[in-house]
C-alpha cells in the first residue's frame, strides 16, 4: 500500500544509522505482502525503470496547476521536484488507499498520451505524503539514504542470506522479485536467468604518503589509475556485455569494444578512446557516453578500447577466490593469447619503496592518467570497498586562483545560503567566467563566502547576485576539458573551492591563459 | 489611501516614521523604538525610548535588564506620537506581540511583525487590523508551505515516546514562544507527565506561568544524579543549539526532534540531525498569508522580510500592488 511505503521512506529519510535503516527496511519486508514489497525494493534499488515519467512530464502536469514562476521559487527552495510537486499540488485529500502494484502496473502500462492524466488523478486523490512516494516510485532517484547495496543488504539481512550470493544473482532477477522473496522466507534459491551477467565489482579506498608508511611495499602491486570509465566485459555463451562499474549496461554505445570481445569470461578494466598507443582524454571518451547509437564516423574519430585490470572469469573457471597475483598472472596470459589490438593490459609498475612509487606518481607518462592503485598481493577478488585489499593514491588536483562573480543560494539544505559560485579568472584585461563550484569548504568558511556575498551584491538577476570581483578563492580541479559552451572555451573537471584567499588581492589572480596551456599540454599527451 | 509622503520608509536601521520621527523593530540602536514582540532580531537593547506591549517590555527585560532602554511606555490604547497614532493588537506569535498600526490623516498603516493566524495557547489571538498599507512579514512565503495541524505533530511525537519507552525525546524549540506553545499543545493532547526543560528555557517559561499561562509540571533537566535511564520515555525542551553540546550526552539514546515550520521540508530536517521533525510554526503560511491579504485588502502591500520573491508574484498575479522593502538584519530563518 501507498502509505506504508510512504512511511518507509519517511523513517529512511531520518534516520541517520545505517542499522537502524536496515532494521525499518527488515520490518517493512517482513510487513508487506508480495508484490508490494518487491516493488517497494525496486524503487530503492533503481530498478523500476519507469522511463516514461520524466521530469518534464511532472513539470508539465504542475505548470496546468500553479504559477511556473511560484513553481521555481519553490522548487528553488525545496530542492527536490519530487518534493516540491507533493508539497504545492493543490488540493488536500485524505489518504485514499492504493496497492503499489496498482500504481506500477498503470504507470507501467499507460500509453505515453494517457500518463498525464493518469499521474495528476493519482495526485488529486492523495495527501502530500502519499504523492511523495507516489512521485518517487514513478521517477526513481529515492534519495534517502539507500544505496542499491543497502537495500539489498536488508533483504539479506531479512531472510538470513549472503549479500554476495544476492548480488551475483541480481541481474537475473526482475521486480517484483517474487522469488527472491521466496528465497528470503526458505524457499529455493532462484536460478539466475541473465546471460552474462554483472558480478560485483571490487573498490579501492583513498590512500596517501603516511597512509602507505605503515604497509610493506613488498606485499603489494601498483599500476596506473587510468581517466576513463572503470567497466567489466562480460563474454558468456555468445552473449557480451559491458557493464559499467554500477552494474549499468552500457553495451549499446561500444558496439566496437563489444566486437573485440572474443573470449569467454569476465574482465575488470578501464574504457578508453585511444587511437593507436595514444590514449585520448576523457571529454572525447565523454562524447561517445550515455549515446543509444554510435555513427560510423564517430567510431572512426573516437575509437574506443578496453585497458584490463583483472580477471574474474576465465573459459568456465571462476578466479575471484585466487589472489591478485595469481589473477593478475592468468590475466597477462589471457589478453597476450586474444591479440586483440581493442584490449590491452593495464602494465605493472616497478618498485621497492613508497619512495619510489611516490616519485612516478608525481611524474606519470601520460595526462590520462588519475593516479595510481595500489593492489595486496594476496587479495581475493572482493565485491564492494572493503579495506586493506585496494588503494587509490590520486594525484593532486590542480590548482587557479579565481575571483567570485556571482553566487546563487543553493538548493535543500544549503537552500539559505549562497553556496554555489560561478568564479573567473583574468582575460585581455576583464574577468571571464571559467566555471562553477557547489563545495570543497567547511561550514565556517561557507557562512563567511555567504556574508560576503550579501554584503557586496553588485547586482541581481533573479535568483542571481553579482558580487564585487574582489574574493580570491583557490579552485581546484581534476582536469580539463575543451567546451563550446563556455564563454571561455574551457570546462573544468569536479572543481571545488580548496580554500579562501583572503591573503590575496583579485588582481594577482590567474589568468586564463594558465588553463589554456594546462589543455595544449593534455592534448599533446 | 496611500498618500505622497510615505509614512514609513526602510531604512537601515529599519523602518522609519518620519511624521513620528520613531523606528519599528530597528535593529540598530535608535531614538524612538516601536517593538512588535520580543524576539532578539526585532527587539534589541540600547534605544533612547521604546514603546511595547507590556509583556514585550517584561520579556525584554527578562533578556536584556530591566535598563534596557532610556524609558519604556507600555502601549494601551491610541498613542499618539507626533503627527501620528499607533495602536498595537496581537498577532497570536508569542506572549505579548502584537501588530502595530500607524494612523495618520493620510490613511493607516500596519506592520504586523511576525504573525500567525493559528490558534496558540500561550499568547492572545491574532486579530484582523483594517489598513490601507500591510507591511507584512513572509518568513513562509512559498506556497510549499501549508503547514499541518500542530495537533497531528504532536500526536506523532506522543506516537514516538509510546514506542520507543527507554529513549529520551529531545525537542528543540526556541526559548520565547516555541517551547510554551509545545508544552501547551502536550497539555492539550492530554499529557500531564512532568516536562523537562533545558535552563535556558526556564525564566520565560516561568514568566508564561506568571502571566497565567497553565504550563503544568516542569522540572530542570540538569538532574545532579545524572544517570542515564532518569529520562528514559520523557520528554526534554531545549534550544536547538544544546544538541550540539555535550548537554545532550547526559540523555539515553535520545530522539532528536525539532519544532519548527521549516521542518516541512526534508533536507532541512536532515541537515539538522532531526529524526524525528515536528511542523510547529508560529507565522503565517502561504494559505494564511495570502488569505490575509485577500481579506484585509490594502491598497498595498509591503513585505519586509522573508521570501518576498514569491509573495510579490502571488501580489501580481492577483493584480494587487506590493513592494519589498528588503529589511536587513531580520534572521532568514527564525524559528
Amino acid at each position: 500500500m501507498i502509505t506504508g511505503f510512504a512511511e518507509l521512506l519517511e523513517r529512511l529519510a531520518f534516520t541517520p544509522r545505517r542499522n537502524l535503516k536496515l532494521a525499518h527496511l527488515s520490518a517493512y519486508f517482513a510487513a508487506t505482502p508480495d508484490p508490494d514489497r518487491g516493488y517497494a525494493l525496486a524503487a530503492l534499488t533503481g530498478d523500476l525503470e519507469l522511463r516514461a515519467v520524466t521530469p518534464s512530464l511532472l513539470r508539465g502536469l504542475v505548470a496546468e496547476r500553479v504559477d511556473p514562476e511560484l513553481f521555481a521559487l519553490s522548487y528553488d527552495f525545496v530542492g527536490d521536484l519530487a518534493e516540491t510537486i507533493a508539497l504545492i499540488w493543490p488540493g488536500d485529500s485524505d489518504a485514499a488507499e492504493v496497492a503499489l502494484s496498482d500504481l506500477v502496473t498503470e504507470l507501467a502500462g499507460s500509453a505515453k498520451a494517457e500518463l498525464p492524466e493518469r499521474i495528476a488523478a493519482r495526485l488529486d486523490a492523495m495527501a502530500p505524503s502519499q504523492r511523495y512516494a507516489y512521485l518517487k516510485l514513478a521517477t526513481g532517484g529515492l534519495r534517502v539514504g539507500v544505496s542499491a547495496r543497502l537495500a539489498r543488504q536488508a533483504v539479506a539481512g531479512f531472510g538470513g542470506l549472503d549479500l554476495a550470493e544476492i548480488e551475483e544473482i541480481w541481474h537475473g532477477l526482475a521486480p517484483p522479485y517474487v522469488d527472491l522473496f521466496a528465497w528470503a522466507e526458505g524457499g529455493p534459491k532462484p536460478v539466475s536467468a541473465a546471460r552474462a551477467p554483472f558480478r560485483p565489482v571490487m573498490l579501492s579506498t583513498p590512500t596517501d604518503e603516511d597512509a602507505l608508511a605503515a604497509l610493506d611495499p613488498g606485499d603489494f602491486m601498483a599500476e596506473w589509475k587510468w581517466d576513463g570509465i572503470r567497466v567489466q566485459a562480460v563474454s558468456e555463451g555468445g552473449t557480451r556485455r559491458l557493464y559499467s562499474r554500477t552494474g549499468d549496461d552500457i553495451s549499446t554505445a561500444f558496439p566496437d569494444v563489444i566486437a573485440a570481445m572474443r573470449f569467454e569470461g569476465a574482465l575488470d578494466g578501464e574504457l578508453l578512446v585511444r587511437r593507436g598507443q595514444d590514449v585520448a582524454p576523457f571529454g572525447d571518451l565523454q562524447t561517445r557516453l550515455g549515446r543509444k547509437k554510435v555513427s560510423a564516423k564517430m567510431l572512426e574519430s573516437h575509437p574506443a578500447a578496453f585497458r584490463a585490470y583483472d580477471l574474474l572469469l576465465w573459459e568456465g573457471r571462476d578466479w575471484r577466490k585466487e589472489p591478485f597475483v595469481t589473477r593478475r598472472a592468468a590475466l597477462e596470459a589471457a589478453v597476450e593469447g586474444l591479440g586483440e589490438a581493442r584490449i590491452d593490459l593495464s602494465p605493472l609498475l616497478a618498485f621497492e619503496t613508497w619512495a619510489e612509487l611516490a616519485a612516478l606518481r608525481r611524474d606519470p607518462p601520460a595526462a590520462v592518467i588519475e593516479g595510481l592503485m595500489i593492489k595486496h598481493r594476496a587479495s581475493p577478488y572482493l565485491a564492494g570497498r572493503i579495506k586493506g585489499h585496494w588503494f587509490k593514491w590520486k594525484r593532486d588536483p590542480m590548482l587557479v586562483d579565481a575571483v567570485l562573480l556571482y553566487a546563487q543560494r543553493g538548493h535543500g539544505k544549503r537552500s539559505g545560503y549562497y553556496s554555489d559560485f560561478t568564479f573567473g579568472l583574468w582575460h585581455e584585461g576583464a574577468l571571464v567566467p571559467v566555471g562553477k563550484a557547489y563545495f570543497g569548504f567547511t561550514d565556517a568558511e561557507l557562512r563567511a563566502l555567504d556574508r560576503f556575498v550579501r554584503d557586496n551584491t553588485i547586482d541581481r538577476f533573479g535568483p542571481v547576485r553579482a558580487v564585487k570581483p574582489e574574493k580570491v578563492v583557490e579552485v581546484a580541479f581534476e582536469g580539463l576539458n575543451r567546451s563550446s559552451r563556455h564563454k571561455s572555451g574551457v570546462a573544468m573537471r569536479f572543481p571545488r573551492i580548496s580554500r579562501i584567499r583572503d591573503d590575496k588581492p583579485a588582481r594577482e589572480a590567474d589568468h586564463l591563459s594558465v588553463l589554456l596551456e594546462v589543455l595544449a599540454a593534455q592534448e599533446a599527451g | 489611501m496611500p498618500v505622497a509622503d510615505p509614512m514609513l520608509i526602510p531604512r537601515a536601521e529599519g523602518l522609519y516614521c518620519p511624521a513620528g520621527d520613531f523606528f519599528i523593530d530597528p535593529v540598530r540602536p535608535v531614538a524612538k523604538a516601536l517593538i512588535t514582540h520580543g524576539h532578539a532580531d526585532h527587539a534589541r537593547a540600547g534605544h533612547g525610548a521604546v514603546l511595547a506591549t507590556r509583556q514585550t517590555l517584561d520579556i525584554m527585560a527578562l533578556r536584556y535588564g530591566a535598563e534596557f532602554a532610556q524609558t519604556q511606555q507600555a502601549a494601551e490604547g491610541a498613542v499618539r506620537i507626533g503627527d501620528v497614532t499607533v495602536s498595537f493588537h496581537p498577532a497570536g506569535h508569542v506572549l505579548g506581540s502584537a501588530q502595530i498600526c500607524v494612523a495618520a490623516q493620510g490613511g493607516r498603516v500596519v506592520v504586523t511583525g511576525d504573525y500567525t493566524r493559528t490558534p496558540n495557547a500561550a499568547c492572545a489571538p491574532w486579530e484582523p487590523v483594517p489598513c490601507d498599507i500591510l507591511v507584512t512579514e513572509a518568513t513562509f512565503a512559498l506556497p510549499v508551505f501549508c503547514h499541518p495541524d500542530p495537533m497531528g505533530e504532536i500526536a506523532k511525537l506522543l506516537e514516538s515516546v509510546a514506542k520507543f519507552p527507554e529513549r529520551a525525546h529531545l525537542v528543540g524549540a526556541y526559548a520565547l514562544g516555541k517551547a510554551q506553545r509545545v508544552i501547551m499543545l502536550l497539555r492539550a493532547a492530554g499529557y500531564d507527565a512532568p516536562i523537562y526543560l533545558h535552563g535556558a528555557l526556564q525564566k520565560l517559561c516561568d514568566y508564561h506561568i506568571a502571566q497565567g499561562v497553565a504550563l503544568g509540571d516542569l522540572r530542570p533537566a540538569t538532574v545532579a544524579r545524572g544517570r542515564k535511564g532518569d529520562f528514559a520515555g520523557a520528554i526534554i525542551l531545549a534550544p536547538p543549539s544544546a544538541f550540539a553540546a555535550t548537554w545532550a550526552q547526559r540523555f539515553p539514546d535520545p530522539v532528536i526532534c525539532f519544532a519548527s515550520g521549516w521542518m516541512m521540508v526534508r533536507a532541512r530536517a536532515r541537515q539538522r540531525g532531526v529524526e524525528l521533525p515536528l511542523v510547529i510554526s508560529d507565522h503565517v503560511d502561504w494559505p494564511q498569508l495570502t488569505q490575509t491579504i485577500a481579506e484585509l485588502d490594502p491598497a498595498e502591500t509591503w513585505i519586509t522580510h522573508g521570501r518576498e520573491e514569491a509573495l510579490m508574484r502571488w501580489c501580481a498575479l492577483e493584480g494587487r500592488a506590493a513592494r519589498p522593502l528588503r529589511l536587513v538584519g531580520y534572521e532568514d530563518e527564525p524559528e
